[in-house]
């Protein structure tokens, strides 16, 4: 909920003893309000004011953070529902299911596949970031401690599925330093998993058998002061997991209800009945709509092609355009003798030109310039794609002495740069390509 | 104390859009809240699951597509065979061949294929251009007539050629007025004002906001989709309140993720399992963020998003 500065003024010492850097009182509870100084600055603001102003001050949902290192993710955080209001913060993260009840086989099975995905796209590793672990009450105590320790091992971070507090505590024990995430508190144990939970330093997954008691047993968890949560939409349906996903996120960040405010975690393993492509149809759905971590049964590249490029898509800053890592990508087993193409470094310009470029099946070089991420006639009539700073770029990146082809295509919107290139590139023949990307698959055919 | 959500209905509504005629016929849009929010108040029409075959018949599919429609030789065969798939709701020809820039075929040799099939089928119809707007224009005017009387959608009018499509479409012959525009919510908008001020009736108008395959910018379809569906509901825009139908099929398999061969790709695995999670992956993200209508090619990615939809609504 949003303090107006004036609410802070009124509770604010108002002694304009500018030792917090701002000339006034006023001034600073200003900044506070927009967030852009922290409270604690002032060293006058009384303990009570302080925490009515942190209560109301603290975001509508709460980061939460699990794993450790180059592992540790943020959940949650979010402060809109849509990703035009403003940018989401924390992705989705991906977890496979592993259980006591499964054989040695299967199990290990699993764990190969989930280290067999594991690729890079736009700069960003993709791989399944987290294990669920799943405790078989019939396979025993030791095979389940067994199974945690096995899985440990893939340095990725686990959430350990255990409604029973004693084997919990034990498994917890065991990883603990890895910082993973109990999924297991209901309504019957949560005081005793809480324990668990808060002894390790873990965060607790929070289930219920329906969205009512989901809710009481997370505000009981408020009230024994555990706020390292998440919730769990349950095994029910996948409608019923949808509404829960959705009105929490809704009720924290439009409603204030901060009791919802808590990142989700979605059973897919569970929900669709091993459907592996209604699995696949879900995780997507789940990761538009609000799963902070989304439990699948398998996570091949089938499945993770496309949803770790929707995630990339959907976590991306509105204001900021993506870009791709300027340099030449050789396309269709192209050679140093293969024809040049040139344009911007925008991720859309990318993907529709490197995508028609492939579709036409022409060996050929694409040279991707350092032009700021903007789109072709964005970027040229800013100034940061022209022929001086192509040629500059010709120069850094050492262009000539990568590839022996002198023929360059330049995109048919700024056709306009082939006279000032042909000077500033010697020995080039530019070629003028078509206006539009799709046009692309004809004119290499006939290049 | 149990939970209590703020209901999150609006007042105003997404337009009903019936295509097709009979028993058949499909309805899209109508709803008064966001993609499958059931819980904030009942959603009537469920959104719409349709199977694209193209003019080119079999020749251009891929192999595991091609493995389904096993037997058929002749477009119509496909149609006849494509409408028994489990989960389809419609059926989308797409004359892609009509491209000036690819095969070229005559508009007269299209025309016919439209009419053949739509004599073999009873579902609605949704006829696609060749995305090259001087021939759409020719094309879909004659389709337009070709199928008069069938209530048939007419995918697209685009903003250089809505004049000729929209006037043909619209208002001769009295079919779903497709409007496409380029994911950009102010020319989603302007497209359906000057089609209307062209004399279209607002409630023949089904828009394709624009579309990409997931990991493709995507997140302007993301984005284009919310916004649209913000401003019909909660601004109640009724320059916006048109469903919204979104094909898939024609951006999802020309991606490489569903073209590589597993030669190529051998650690990515199964080429037919990749081409049909990019396909159901990108609907169901189209679908939540507003979508009426998607547009598939595989008959698994259609039965899966039937499934999801039911288990939805």
């Amino acid at each position: 909920m949003a303090l107006k500065g004036l609410d802070i003024f009124k509770l604010s010492p108002k002694k304009n003893c500018k030792e917090c850097g701002s000339p006034t009182c006023m001034a600073f509870s200003m900044k506070v309000a927009q967030g852009a100084v922290s409270l604690d600055k002032c060293p006058y603001f009384s303990e009570e004011a302080k925490a009515s102003l942190n209560e109301a001050t603290a975001p509508p949902m709460k980061t939460i953070k699990v794993g450790t290192g180059d592992k540790e993710y943020s959940l949650g955080g979010e402060t809109v529902l849509f990703r035009h209001e403003k940018t989401f913060v924390s992705r989705t993260r991906y977890a496979v299911t592993v259980c006591s009840c499964m054989d040695d086989a299967a199990i290990d099975a699993k764990l190969a596949e989930i280290k067999s995905v594991d690729y890079e796209r736009i700069g960003e590793r993709m791989f399944t970031e987290m294990i669920y672990v799943n405790y078989a009450p019939a396979a025993g105590k030791e095979k389940y401690l067994e199974l945690v320790k096995k899985a440990a091992g893939l340095d990725r971070v686990l959430i350990l599925g255990c409604e029973d507090p004693e084997v919990a505590a034990e498994a917890v024990a065991l990883v603990k330093d890895q910082k993973p995430v109990l999924n297991g508190a209901n309504a019957s144990n949560y005081e005793a998993m809480s324990k668990v939970a808060t002894d390790a330093g873990v965060t607790l997954g929070v289930q219920g058998a329906d969205i009512n008691e989901l809710y009481d047993t997370l505000a009981a968890l408020e009230k024994l002061g555990n706020k390292n949560l998440i919730f769990d939409c349950g095994v029910n349906s996948v409608k019923e997991a949808y509404q829960i996903a959705v009105q929490f996120r809704k009720a924290a960040i439009k409603d204030g209800n901060r009791t919802c405010g808590y990142p989700s975690i979605v059973r897919l393993d569970r929900l669709s009945g091993g459907d592996k492509h209604l699995q696949a149809a879900l995780l997507s759905l789940f990761t538009m709509k609000y799963g902070s971590i989304i439990v699948l049964d398998q996570m091949t590249y089938a499945e993770a092609n496309p949803v770790y490029g929707l995630r990339q898509n959907l976590f991306t800053d509105p204001q900021k355009p993506m870009k791709v890592e300027p340099g030449i990508y050789p396309l269709n087993g192209a050679d140093e003798n293969s024809v040049c193409l040139t344009t911007v470094d925008f991720a859309l310009t990318y993907f529709l030109v490197s995508g028609e470029l492939e579709r036409s099946g022409v060996p050929c070089n694409l040279i991707i310039n350092d032009a700021g991420g903007l789109s072709v006639l964005t970027s040229w009539a800013a100034g940061k794609f022209s022929a001086g700073t192509i040629a500059k770029f010709f120069a850094e990146q050492d262009i000539e002495g990568k590839v022996k082809s002198r023929k360059l295509v330049i995109p048919g919107k700024v056709a306009v740069l082939k006279g000032e290139l042909e000077s500033k590139i010697p020995g080039w023949e530019i070629i003028i390509a078509p206006r539009e990307a799709v046009q692309l698959v004809k004119f290499m055919k006939e290049l | 104390m149990p939970f209590t959500a703020k209901s999150g209905k609006f007042n105003a509504k997404i337009n009903t859009v019936e295509v097709g005629t009979g028993d058949k016929a499909i309805k899209l849009g109508g709803e008064n809240v966001f993609p499958f929010y059931t819980f904030d108040d009942a959603i009537e029409n469920a959104p719409k699951v349709g199977i694209e075959i193209t003019d080119g018949g079999m020749e251009n599919e891929p192999e595991c597509v091609q493995n389904l429609y096993e037997g058929c030789t002749t477009v119509v065969d496909m149609a006849k065979k494509a409408v028994t798939f489990d989960g389809v709701d419609f059926l989308s020809i797409r004359l892609e061949g009509g491209d000036p820039n690819g095969k070229n075929k005559s508009t007269e040799e299209l025309i016919q294929i439209v009419k053949d099939v739509a004599d073999a089928v009873d579902v609605p119809l949704v006829v696609c251009g060749c995305k090259n707007v001087e021939k759409d224009a020719e094309l879909l005017d004659k389709a337009a007539a070709a199928l008069d009387g069938k209530n048939a959608m007419i995918l697209a009018a685009k903003e250089e050629n809505y004049k000729t499509i929209g006037a043909s479409a619209g208002l001769a012959y009295k079919q779903i007025v497709g409007a496409e525009s380029a994911v950009d919510i102010n020319l989603a908008k302007q497209l359906n004002v000057l089609l209307t001020q062209l004399g279209v009736d607002a409630k023949t108008i089904v828009m394709n906001a624009g579309t990409a395959a997931v990991g493709y910018g995507f997140d302007y379809v993301i984005s284009t989709l919310d916004r649209v569906k913000a401003a019909a509901l909660s601004q109640g825009d009724a320059t916006l309140q048109m469903p919204i139908i979104t094909p898939v099929a024609s951006e999802t398999w020309t991606v490489k993720e569903s073209t590589a061969s597993e030669e190529d790709m051998p650690e990515w695995g199964n080429l037919e399992e990749r081409g049909i999670d990019m396909e159901v992956e990108t609907a169901a993200a189209v679908l939540a963020a507003g979508s009426d209508a998607v547009i598939l090619k595989h008959p698994e990615s259609v039965r899966t998003i039937k499934a999801m939809i039911s288990e939805l609504i």
